[in-house]
């Protein structure tokens, strides 16, 4: 048998190696150029960085892990691997840079999977977020860890969670000012949810120094934090210029009277996480009621042989993801839940999932955060689809159906595929639908294409090699 | 008056009967236009149909397609999306290797019945589509060919419906009929109440066979799936609905098996869509890779610039199939007061404005402008399929 991980993050890697350690063969498969997924984005093994520890917690805890999987001859592994489709067939995968005229299309056997694919930050629409400057949190991070660029001068870091505090150190660490951090829930909400400082959060997962150290360098950098404010509205003429804040109430609404204007060049928006569930999706895994993949203690999807772990299940940060993916690994390579090996595992699992429900409860989106939207609002941005549009399409059609709305208004069909805006348009069609809800069951987490691929790359004559 | 199913069919069927002064309600077990309809292309075609009985059909309906546009922007106003109705014709090419007599022949055979079919040489056709394979050998242009945005087009129906009248029950499926003092079909049963009434019309696209067995009627019709692919948004340059002539062959076939033809055309948005497949595997919407990268492989070869798009999304839909290929309107005869307008497959969408016009004619007692006799559940090509039995 082989085990096929989907996705190398934090979760995939450390399912890779508990597989490994069960001397099962495995496959690790990511889509980046090299191994670490969201957490670990660094520079490409050919620009090292002697700062790299300083700038990545547990980076030493990263590079053995990444030595231990590729130096494993039992351990086979692909970066570049684009998995686009997964049917009877198996995983379909496309290897080499996206762009590249050369890349191979390989197929995996579904028997054994763990899938670990991660989530990516949600941005709520605010008007003006279409202008150059404005930045998801997590790709801002991404090109501040990874590539080393500053996306701007002056940078605004708002919207909800304890994982817009990473993203501000990131960003002052490279030649950004950070000149604040907005966070939209309120501060009694926080704090009585779990800690008077939001950094221990982040921080609880090691070791409670590491929990003042965000605070520390949060000091150093002099980065103000404010709770219970938003940004309301995006100005500038070609690109960035300033940005609307406001006080908001316990629903996100904005507090007319409470707004002021703040000048920056570039905004980074994050306003918690939208799971990547195409994969598991397309395996036929079930999801859960909050709409991550369902699991069991064991780590097993509905689906038998495939197993799922990190943020495709649940966000709660890096050693989460790490543990669950732990006993995911263990699991798919034959072991068992009560196997001594896993017990701290199980132990610190349990911890992380109470912070990460903690973390769900202080930072859950307010349901009346569209109130900040205008008529002209993007919605879509991929479709240029305002507010109004889509408003006057749903009364228009009097519709209560996704599938249909989507395609009369073209929200969510754009080269995004509503990866962006897809749970922004779910939840407005929703609110204004006259049946209560969208009652289609329909949903835009279904996407039997995961990445887009060319169509030249899909000619039956083309480069096609079988492996197993 | 109940339709069941608000497909294009159903919606195009409420209308015209709210038109001839019925109250009509229609009950649909999930929303609107949530099934075949807004699974597939909008392709309003003569150029793919023999002569018989469903090119008449196809020829009414482009006859009513312009007018029908009009008329409906007019009642719906400006808010509403345009259908993007392009009467913008078909080409229909065969490349080196394929049969260029049968595609002439066929192309002479639909002349002698009224359709404007221009065979043109490779330069020619070369000239309306540039970027086309040059590897042409022959190539017939239908100017009559169009296309409509189907989810926009089923909606507009439906719309237009309600504000003559029509009530729309969502979230209602049919579970059975209610029967009246002599046992004869009274109403529906859903999971919404029970629904009262003269005459039921079983609209439900590939589920009507299931609808009209628990109504206590038959019909063979059988889910025919299809697989669609989108490309990314790009700048125009395919002018035309262009089709592979294989097309031809694979819409008359009864073969279970995969058959792929292909159609490509680019939409109003921008993106390209490539048709499409067909397969008689039941409902089962499951992706299958070998049938996408068959239509890739096709499209690329009729447009070989289509090899640098991206593939962006596909849709998978199950045509209503039955086994003569004609579409099914009309009563049926062992079931009074129960009426059927469906069996259209792959071609619902361009006639869903002759199959409510005469669905309407017919059940006011008035002459439709075609005759109806070839579409009624009673004719001959039907009766060895009739059973009371589940299909597939
Ligand atoms: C902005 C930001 C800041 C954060 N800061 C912190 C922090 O300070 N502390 C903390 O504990 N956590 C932090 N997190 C959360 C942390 O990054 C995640 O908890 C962790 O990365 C989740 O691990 P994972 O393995 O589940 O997913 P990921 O790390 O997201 O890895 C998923 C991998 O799957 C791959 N993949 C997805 N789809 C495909 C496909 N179709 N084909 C091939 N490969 C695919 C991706 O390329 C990716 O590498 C932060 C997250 C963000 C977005
Ligand atoms: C891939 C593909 C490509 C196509 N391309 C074209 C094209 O280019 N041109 C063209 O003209 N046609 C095309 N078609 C065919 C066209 O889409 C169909 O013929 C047409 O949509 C059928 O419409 P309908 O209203 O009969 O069915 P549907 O749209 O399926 O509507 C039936 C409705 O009945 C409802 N229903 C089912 N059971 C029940 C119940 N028990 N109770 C209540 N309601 C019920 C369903 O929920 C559904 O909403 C294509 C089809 C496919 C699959």
């Amino acid at each position: 048998m082989k085990i096929v991980v989907i996705g190398a993050g934090p979760a995939g890697l450390a399912a890779a190696r508990a597989a490994l350690d069960a001397n099962q063969r495995v496959v690790l498969l990511d889509a980046a150029d090299d191994l670490g997924g969201q957490y670990w984005r660094h520079l490409p093994s050919s620009r090292p960085s002697s700062n790299e520890a300083v700038l990545h917690h547990q980076w030493t805890n990263f590079v053995e892990l990444r030595a231990r999987l590729e130096d494993d001859p039992l351990c086979e592994v692909v970066t570049s691997a684009h998995v686009w489709a997964i049917d009877r067939a198996g995983i379909h995968v496309l290897v080499g840079p996206p762009d590249g005229p050369d890349r191979e299309r390989r197929t995996y056997p579904t028997d054994a999977v763990v899938v670990a694919t991660g989530a990516h930050d949600r941005v709520l629409p605010v008007p003006g977020w279409e202008l150059p400057g404005v930045y998801s949190a997590g790709g801002a991070q991404a090109l501040a860890k990874g590539d080393r660029v500053a996306v701007g001068e002056r940078v605004l870091v708002a919207g909800s969670g304890p994982f817009l505090l990473p993203v501000a150190l990131s960003l002052a660490n490279s030649t950004s000012t950070v000149v604040g951090v907005v966070e939209a829930s309120r501060a009694r909400r926080v704090a009585s949810s779990w800690a008077a400082r939001p950094w221990e959060l982040v921080g609880a997962r090691t070791k409670v120094a590491e929990a003042g150290s965000y605070a520390r360098e949060f000091a150093r950098h002099r980065i103000p934090y404010v709770m219970g404010r938003a940004v309301t509205a995006i100005h500038g003429a070609e690109c960035v210029e300033s940005v609307t804040i406001a006080a908001v109430d316990s629903s996100w609404a904005p507090i007319v009277g409470t707004e002021y204007s703040l000048a920056v060049d570039a905004v980074c928006l994050g306003h918690g996480f939208t799971p990547r569930l195409e994969l598991a999706i397309a395996l036929g895994c079930q999801l859960n009621d909050r709409r991550f993949v369902a699991i069991d203690e064991g780590q097993r999807t509905s689906v038998v042989g495939v197993y799922a772990a990190g943020e495709i299940t649940g966000v709660g940060g890096a050693d989460l993801a790490l543990v669950e993916g732990t006993i995911a690994g263990h699991l798919a390579a034959g072991g068992r839940l009560d196997d001594e090996v896993l017990g701290q595992a199980r132990r610190h699992r349990a911890t992380w999932r109470r912070f990460a429900a903690r973390l769900d409860v202080a930072h859950a989106i307010g349901e009346r955060w569209s109130q900040w939207l205008t008529p002209e609002t993007t919605i879509c941005r991929c479709e240029d689809v305002t507010y109004q549009q889509l408003r006057t399409v749903a009364r228009v059609t009097d519709s209560s159906g996704l599938r249909s709305l989507k395609l009369t208004s073209r929200a969510g069909l754009g080269i995004c595929q509503g990866r962006t805006c897809g749970r922004t348009i779910e939840s407005l069609l929703g609110a204004w639908s006259n049946e209560g809800g969208l009652i289609d069951g329909v949903t835009t987490d279904r996407r039997p294409i995961a990445v887009p691929v060319r169509l030249g790359e899909l000619r039956v004559d083309s480069r096609d090699a079988a492996t197993d | 008056m109940v339709v069941v199913g608000a497909g294009i069919i159903g919606a195009a069927c409420a209308r015209a009967l709210s038109k001839k002064g019925f109250s009509v309600t229609i009950v649909e077990r999930g929303a609107s236009v949530g099934g075949t309809s807004a699974s597939g292309e909008g392709n309003l075609l003569v150029s793919d149909k023999a002569p018989g009985a469903e090119l008449t059909m196809a020829q009414y309906a482009s006859r009513l397609w312009p007018d029908l546009v009009a008329e409906l922007a007019n009642e719906l106003g400006r808010d509403f999306p345009s259908l993007e109705f392009e009467p913008k014709g078909g080409l229909v090419v065969t490349l080196a290797d394929g049969d260029a007599r049968a595609l002439e022949s066929f192309a002479a055979h639909q002349r002698e019945y009224g359709v404007r079919a221009e065979p043109l040489g490779a330069a020619e056709a070369r000239l309306l589509e540039p970027d086309l394979n040059p590897r042409i050998s022959s190539a017939v242009f239908y100017p009559d060919d169009a296309q409509v945005q189907p989810v926009i087009a089923a909606e507009a129906f439906l719309a237009s419906a309600r504000a003559l009248g029509t009530r729309v029950v969502l979230g209602a499926s049919v579970i059975g009929a209610l029967a009246g003092d002599q046992g004869e079909l009274a109403g529906v049963r859903t999971t919404k109440g029970d629904f009262p009434c003269d005459h039921v019309v079983v609209a439900a696209g590939p589920w009507s066979g299931e609808v009209a067995r628990v109504l206590g009627g038959s019909l063979p019709v059988a889910p025919r799936k299809g697989f669609i692919l989108v490309t990314s948004r790009m700048t125009q340059r395919v002018h035309h609905k262009v089709y592979d002539a294989d097309y031809v062959g694979a819409v008359e076939s009864d073969d279970r098996g995969l058959q792929t033809s292909t159609v490509v055309e680019s939409t109003a948005s921008g993106t390209v869509l490539i048709g499409s497949s067909r397969e008689r595997v039941g409902f089962d919407a499951s992706l299958d890779v070998a049938v996408v990268s068959e239509l890739a492989t096709k499209a690329t070869r009729l447009f070989p610039f289509l090899s640098e798009a991206s593939l962006m999304r596909v849709y998978c839909g199950f045509r209503p199939f039955v086994p003569d290929h004609v579409p099914v309107i009309g009563e049926d005869p062992t079931c009074p007061g129960l009426w059927y307008a469906t069996g259209h497959e792959g071609a619902g969408i361009g006639l869903a404005p002759s199959t409510a016009e005469i669905l309407a004619a017919t059940l006011s007692g008035e002459e439709p402008a075609i005759d109806a006799d070839p579409y009624s559940p009673a004719r001959p090509s039907l009766a060895s399929f009739l059973t009371n039995e589940p299909t597939e």
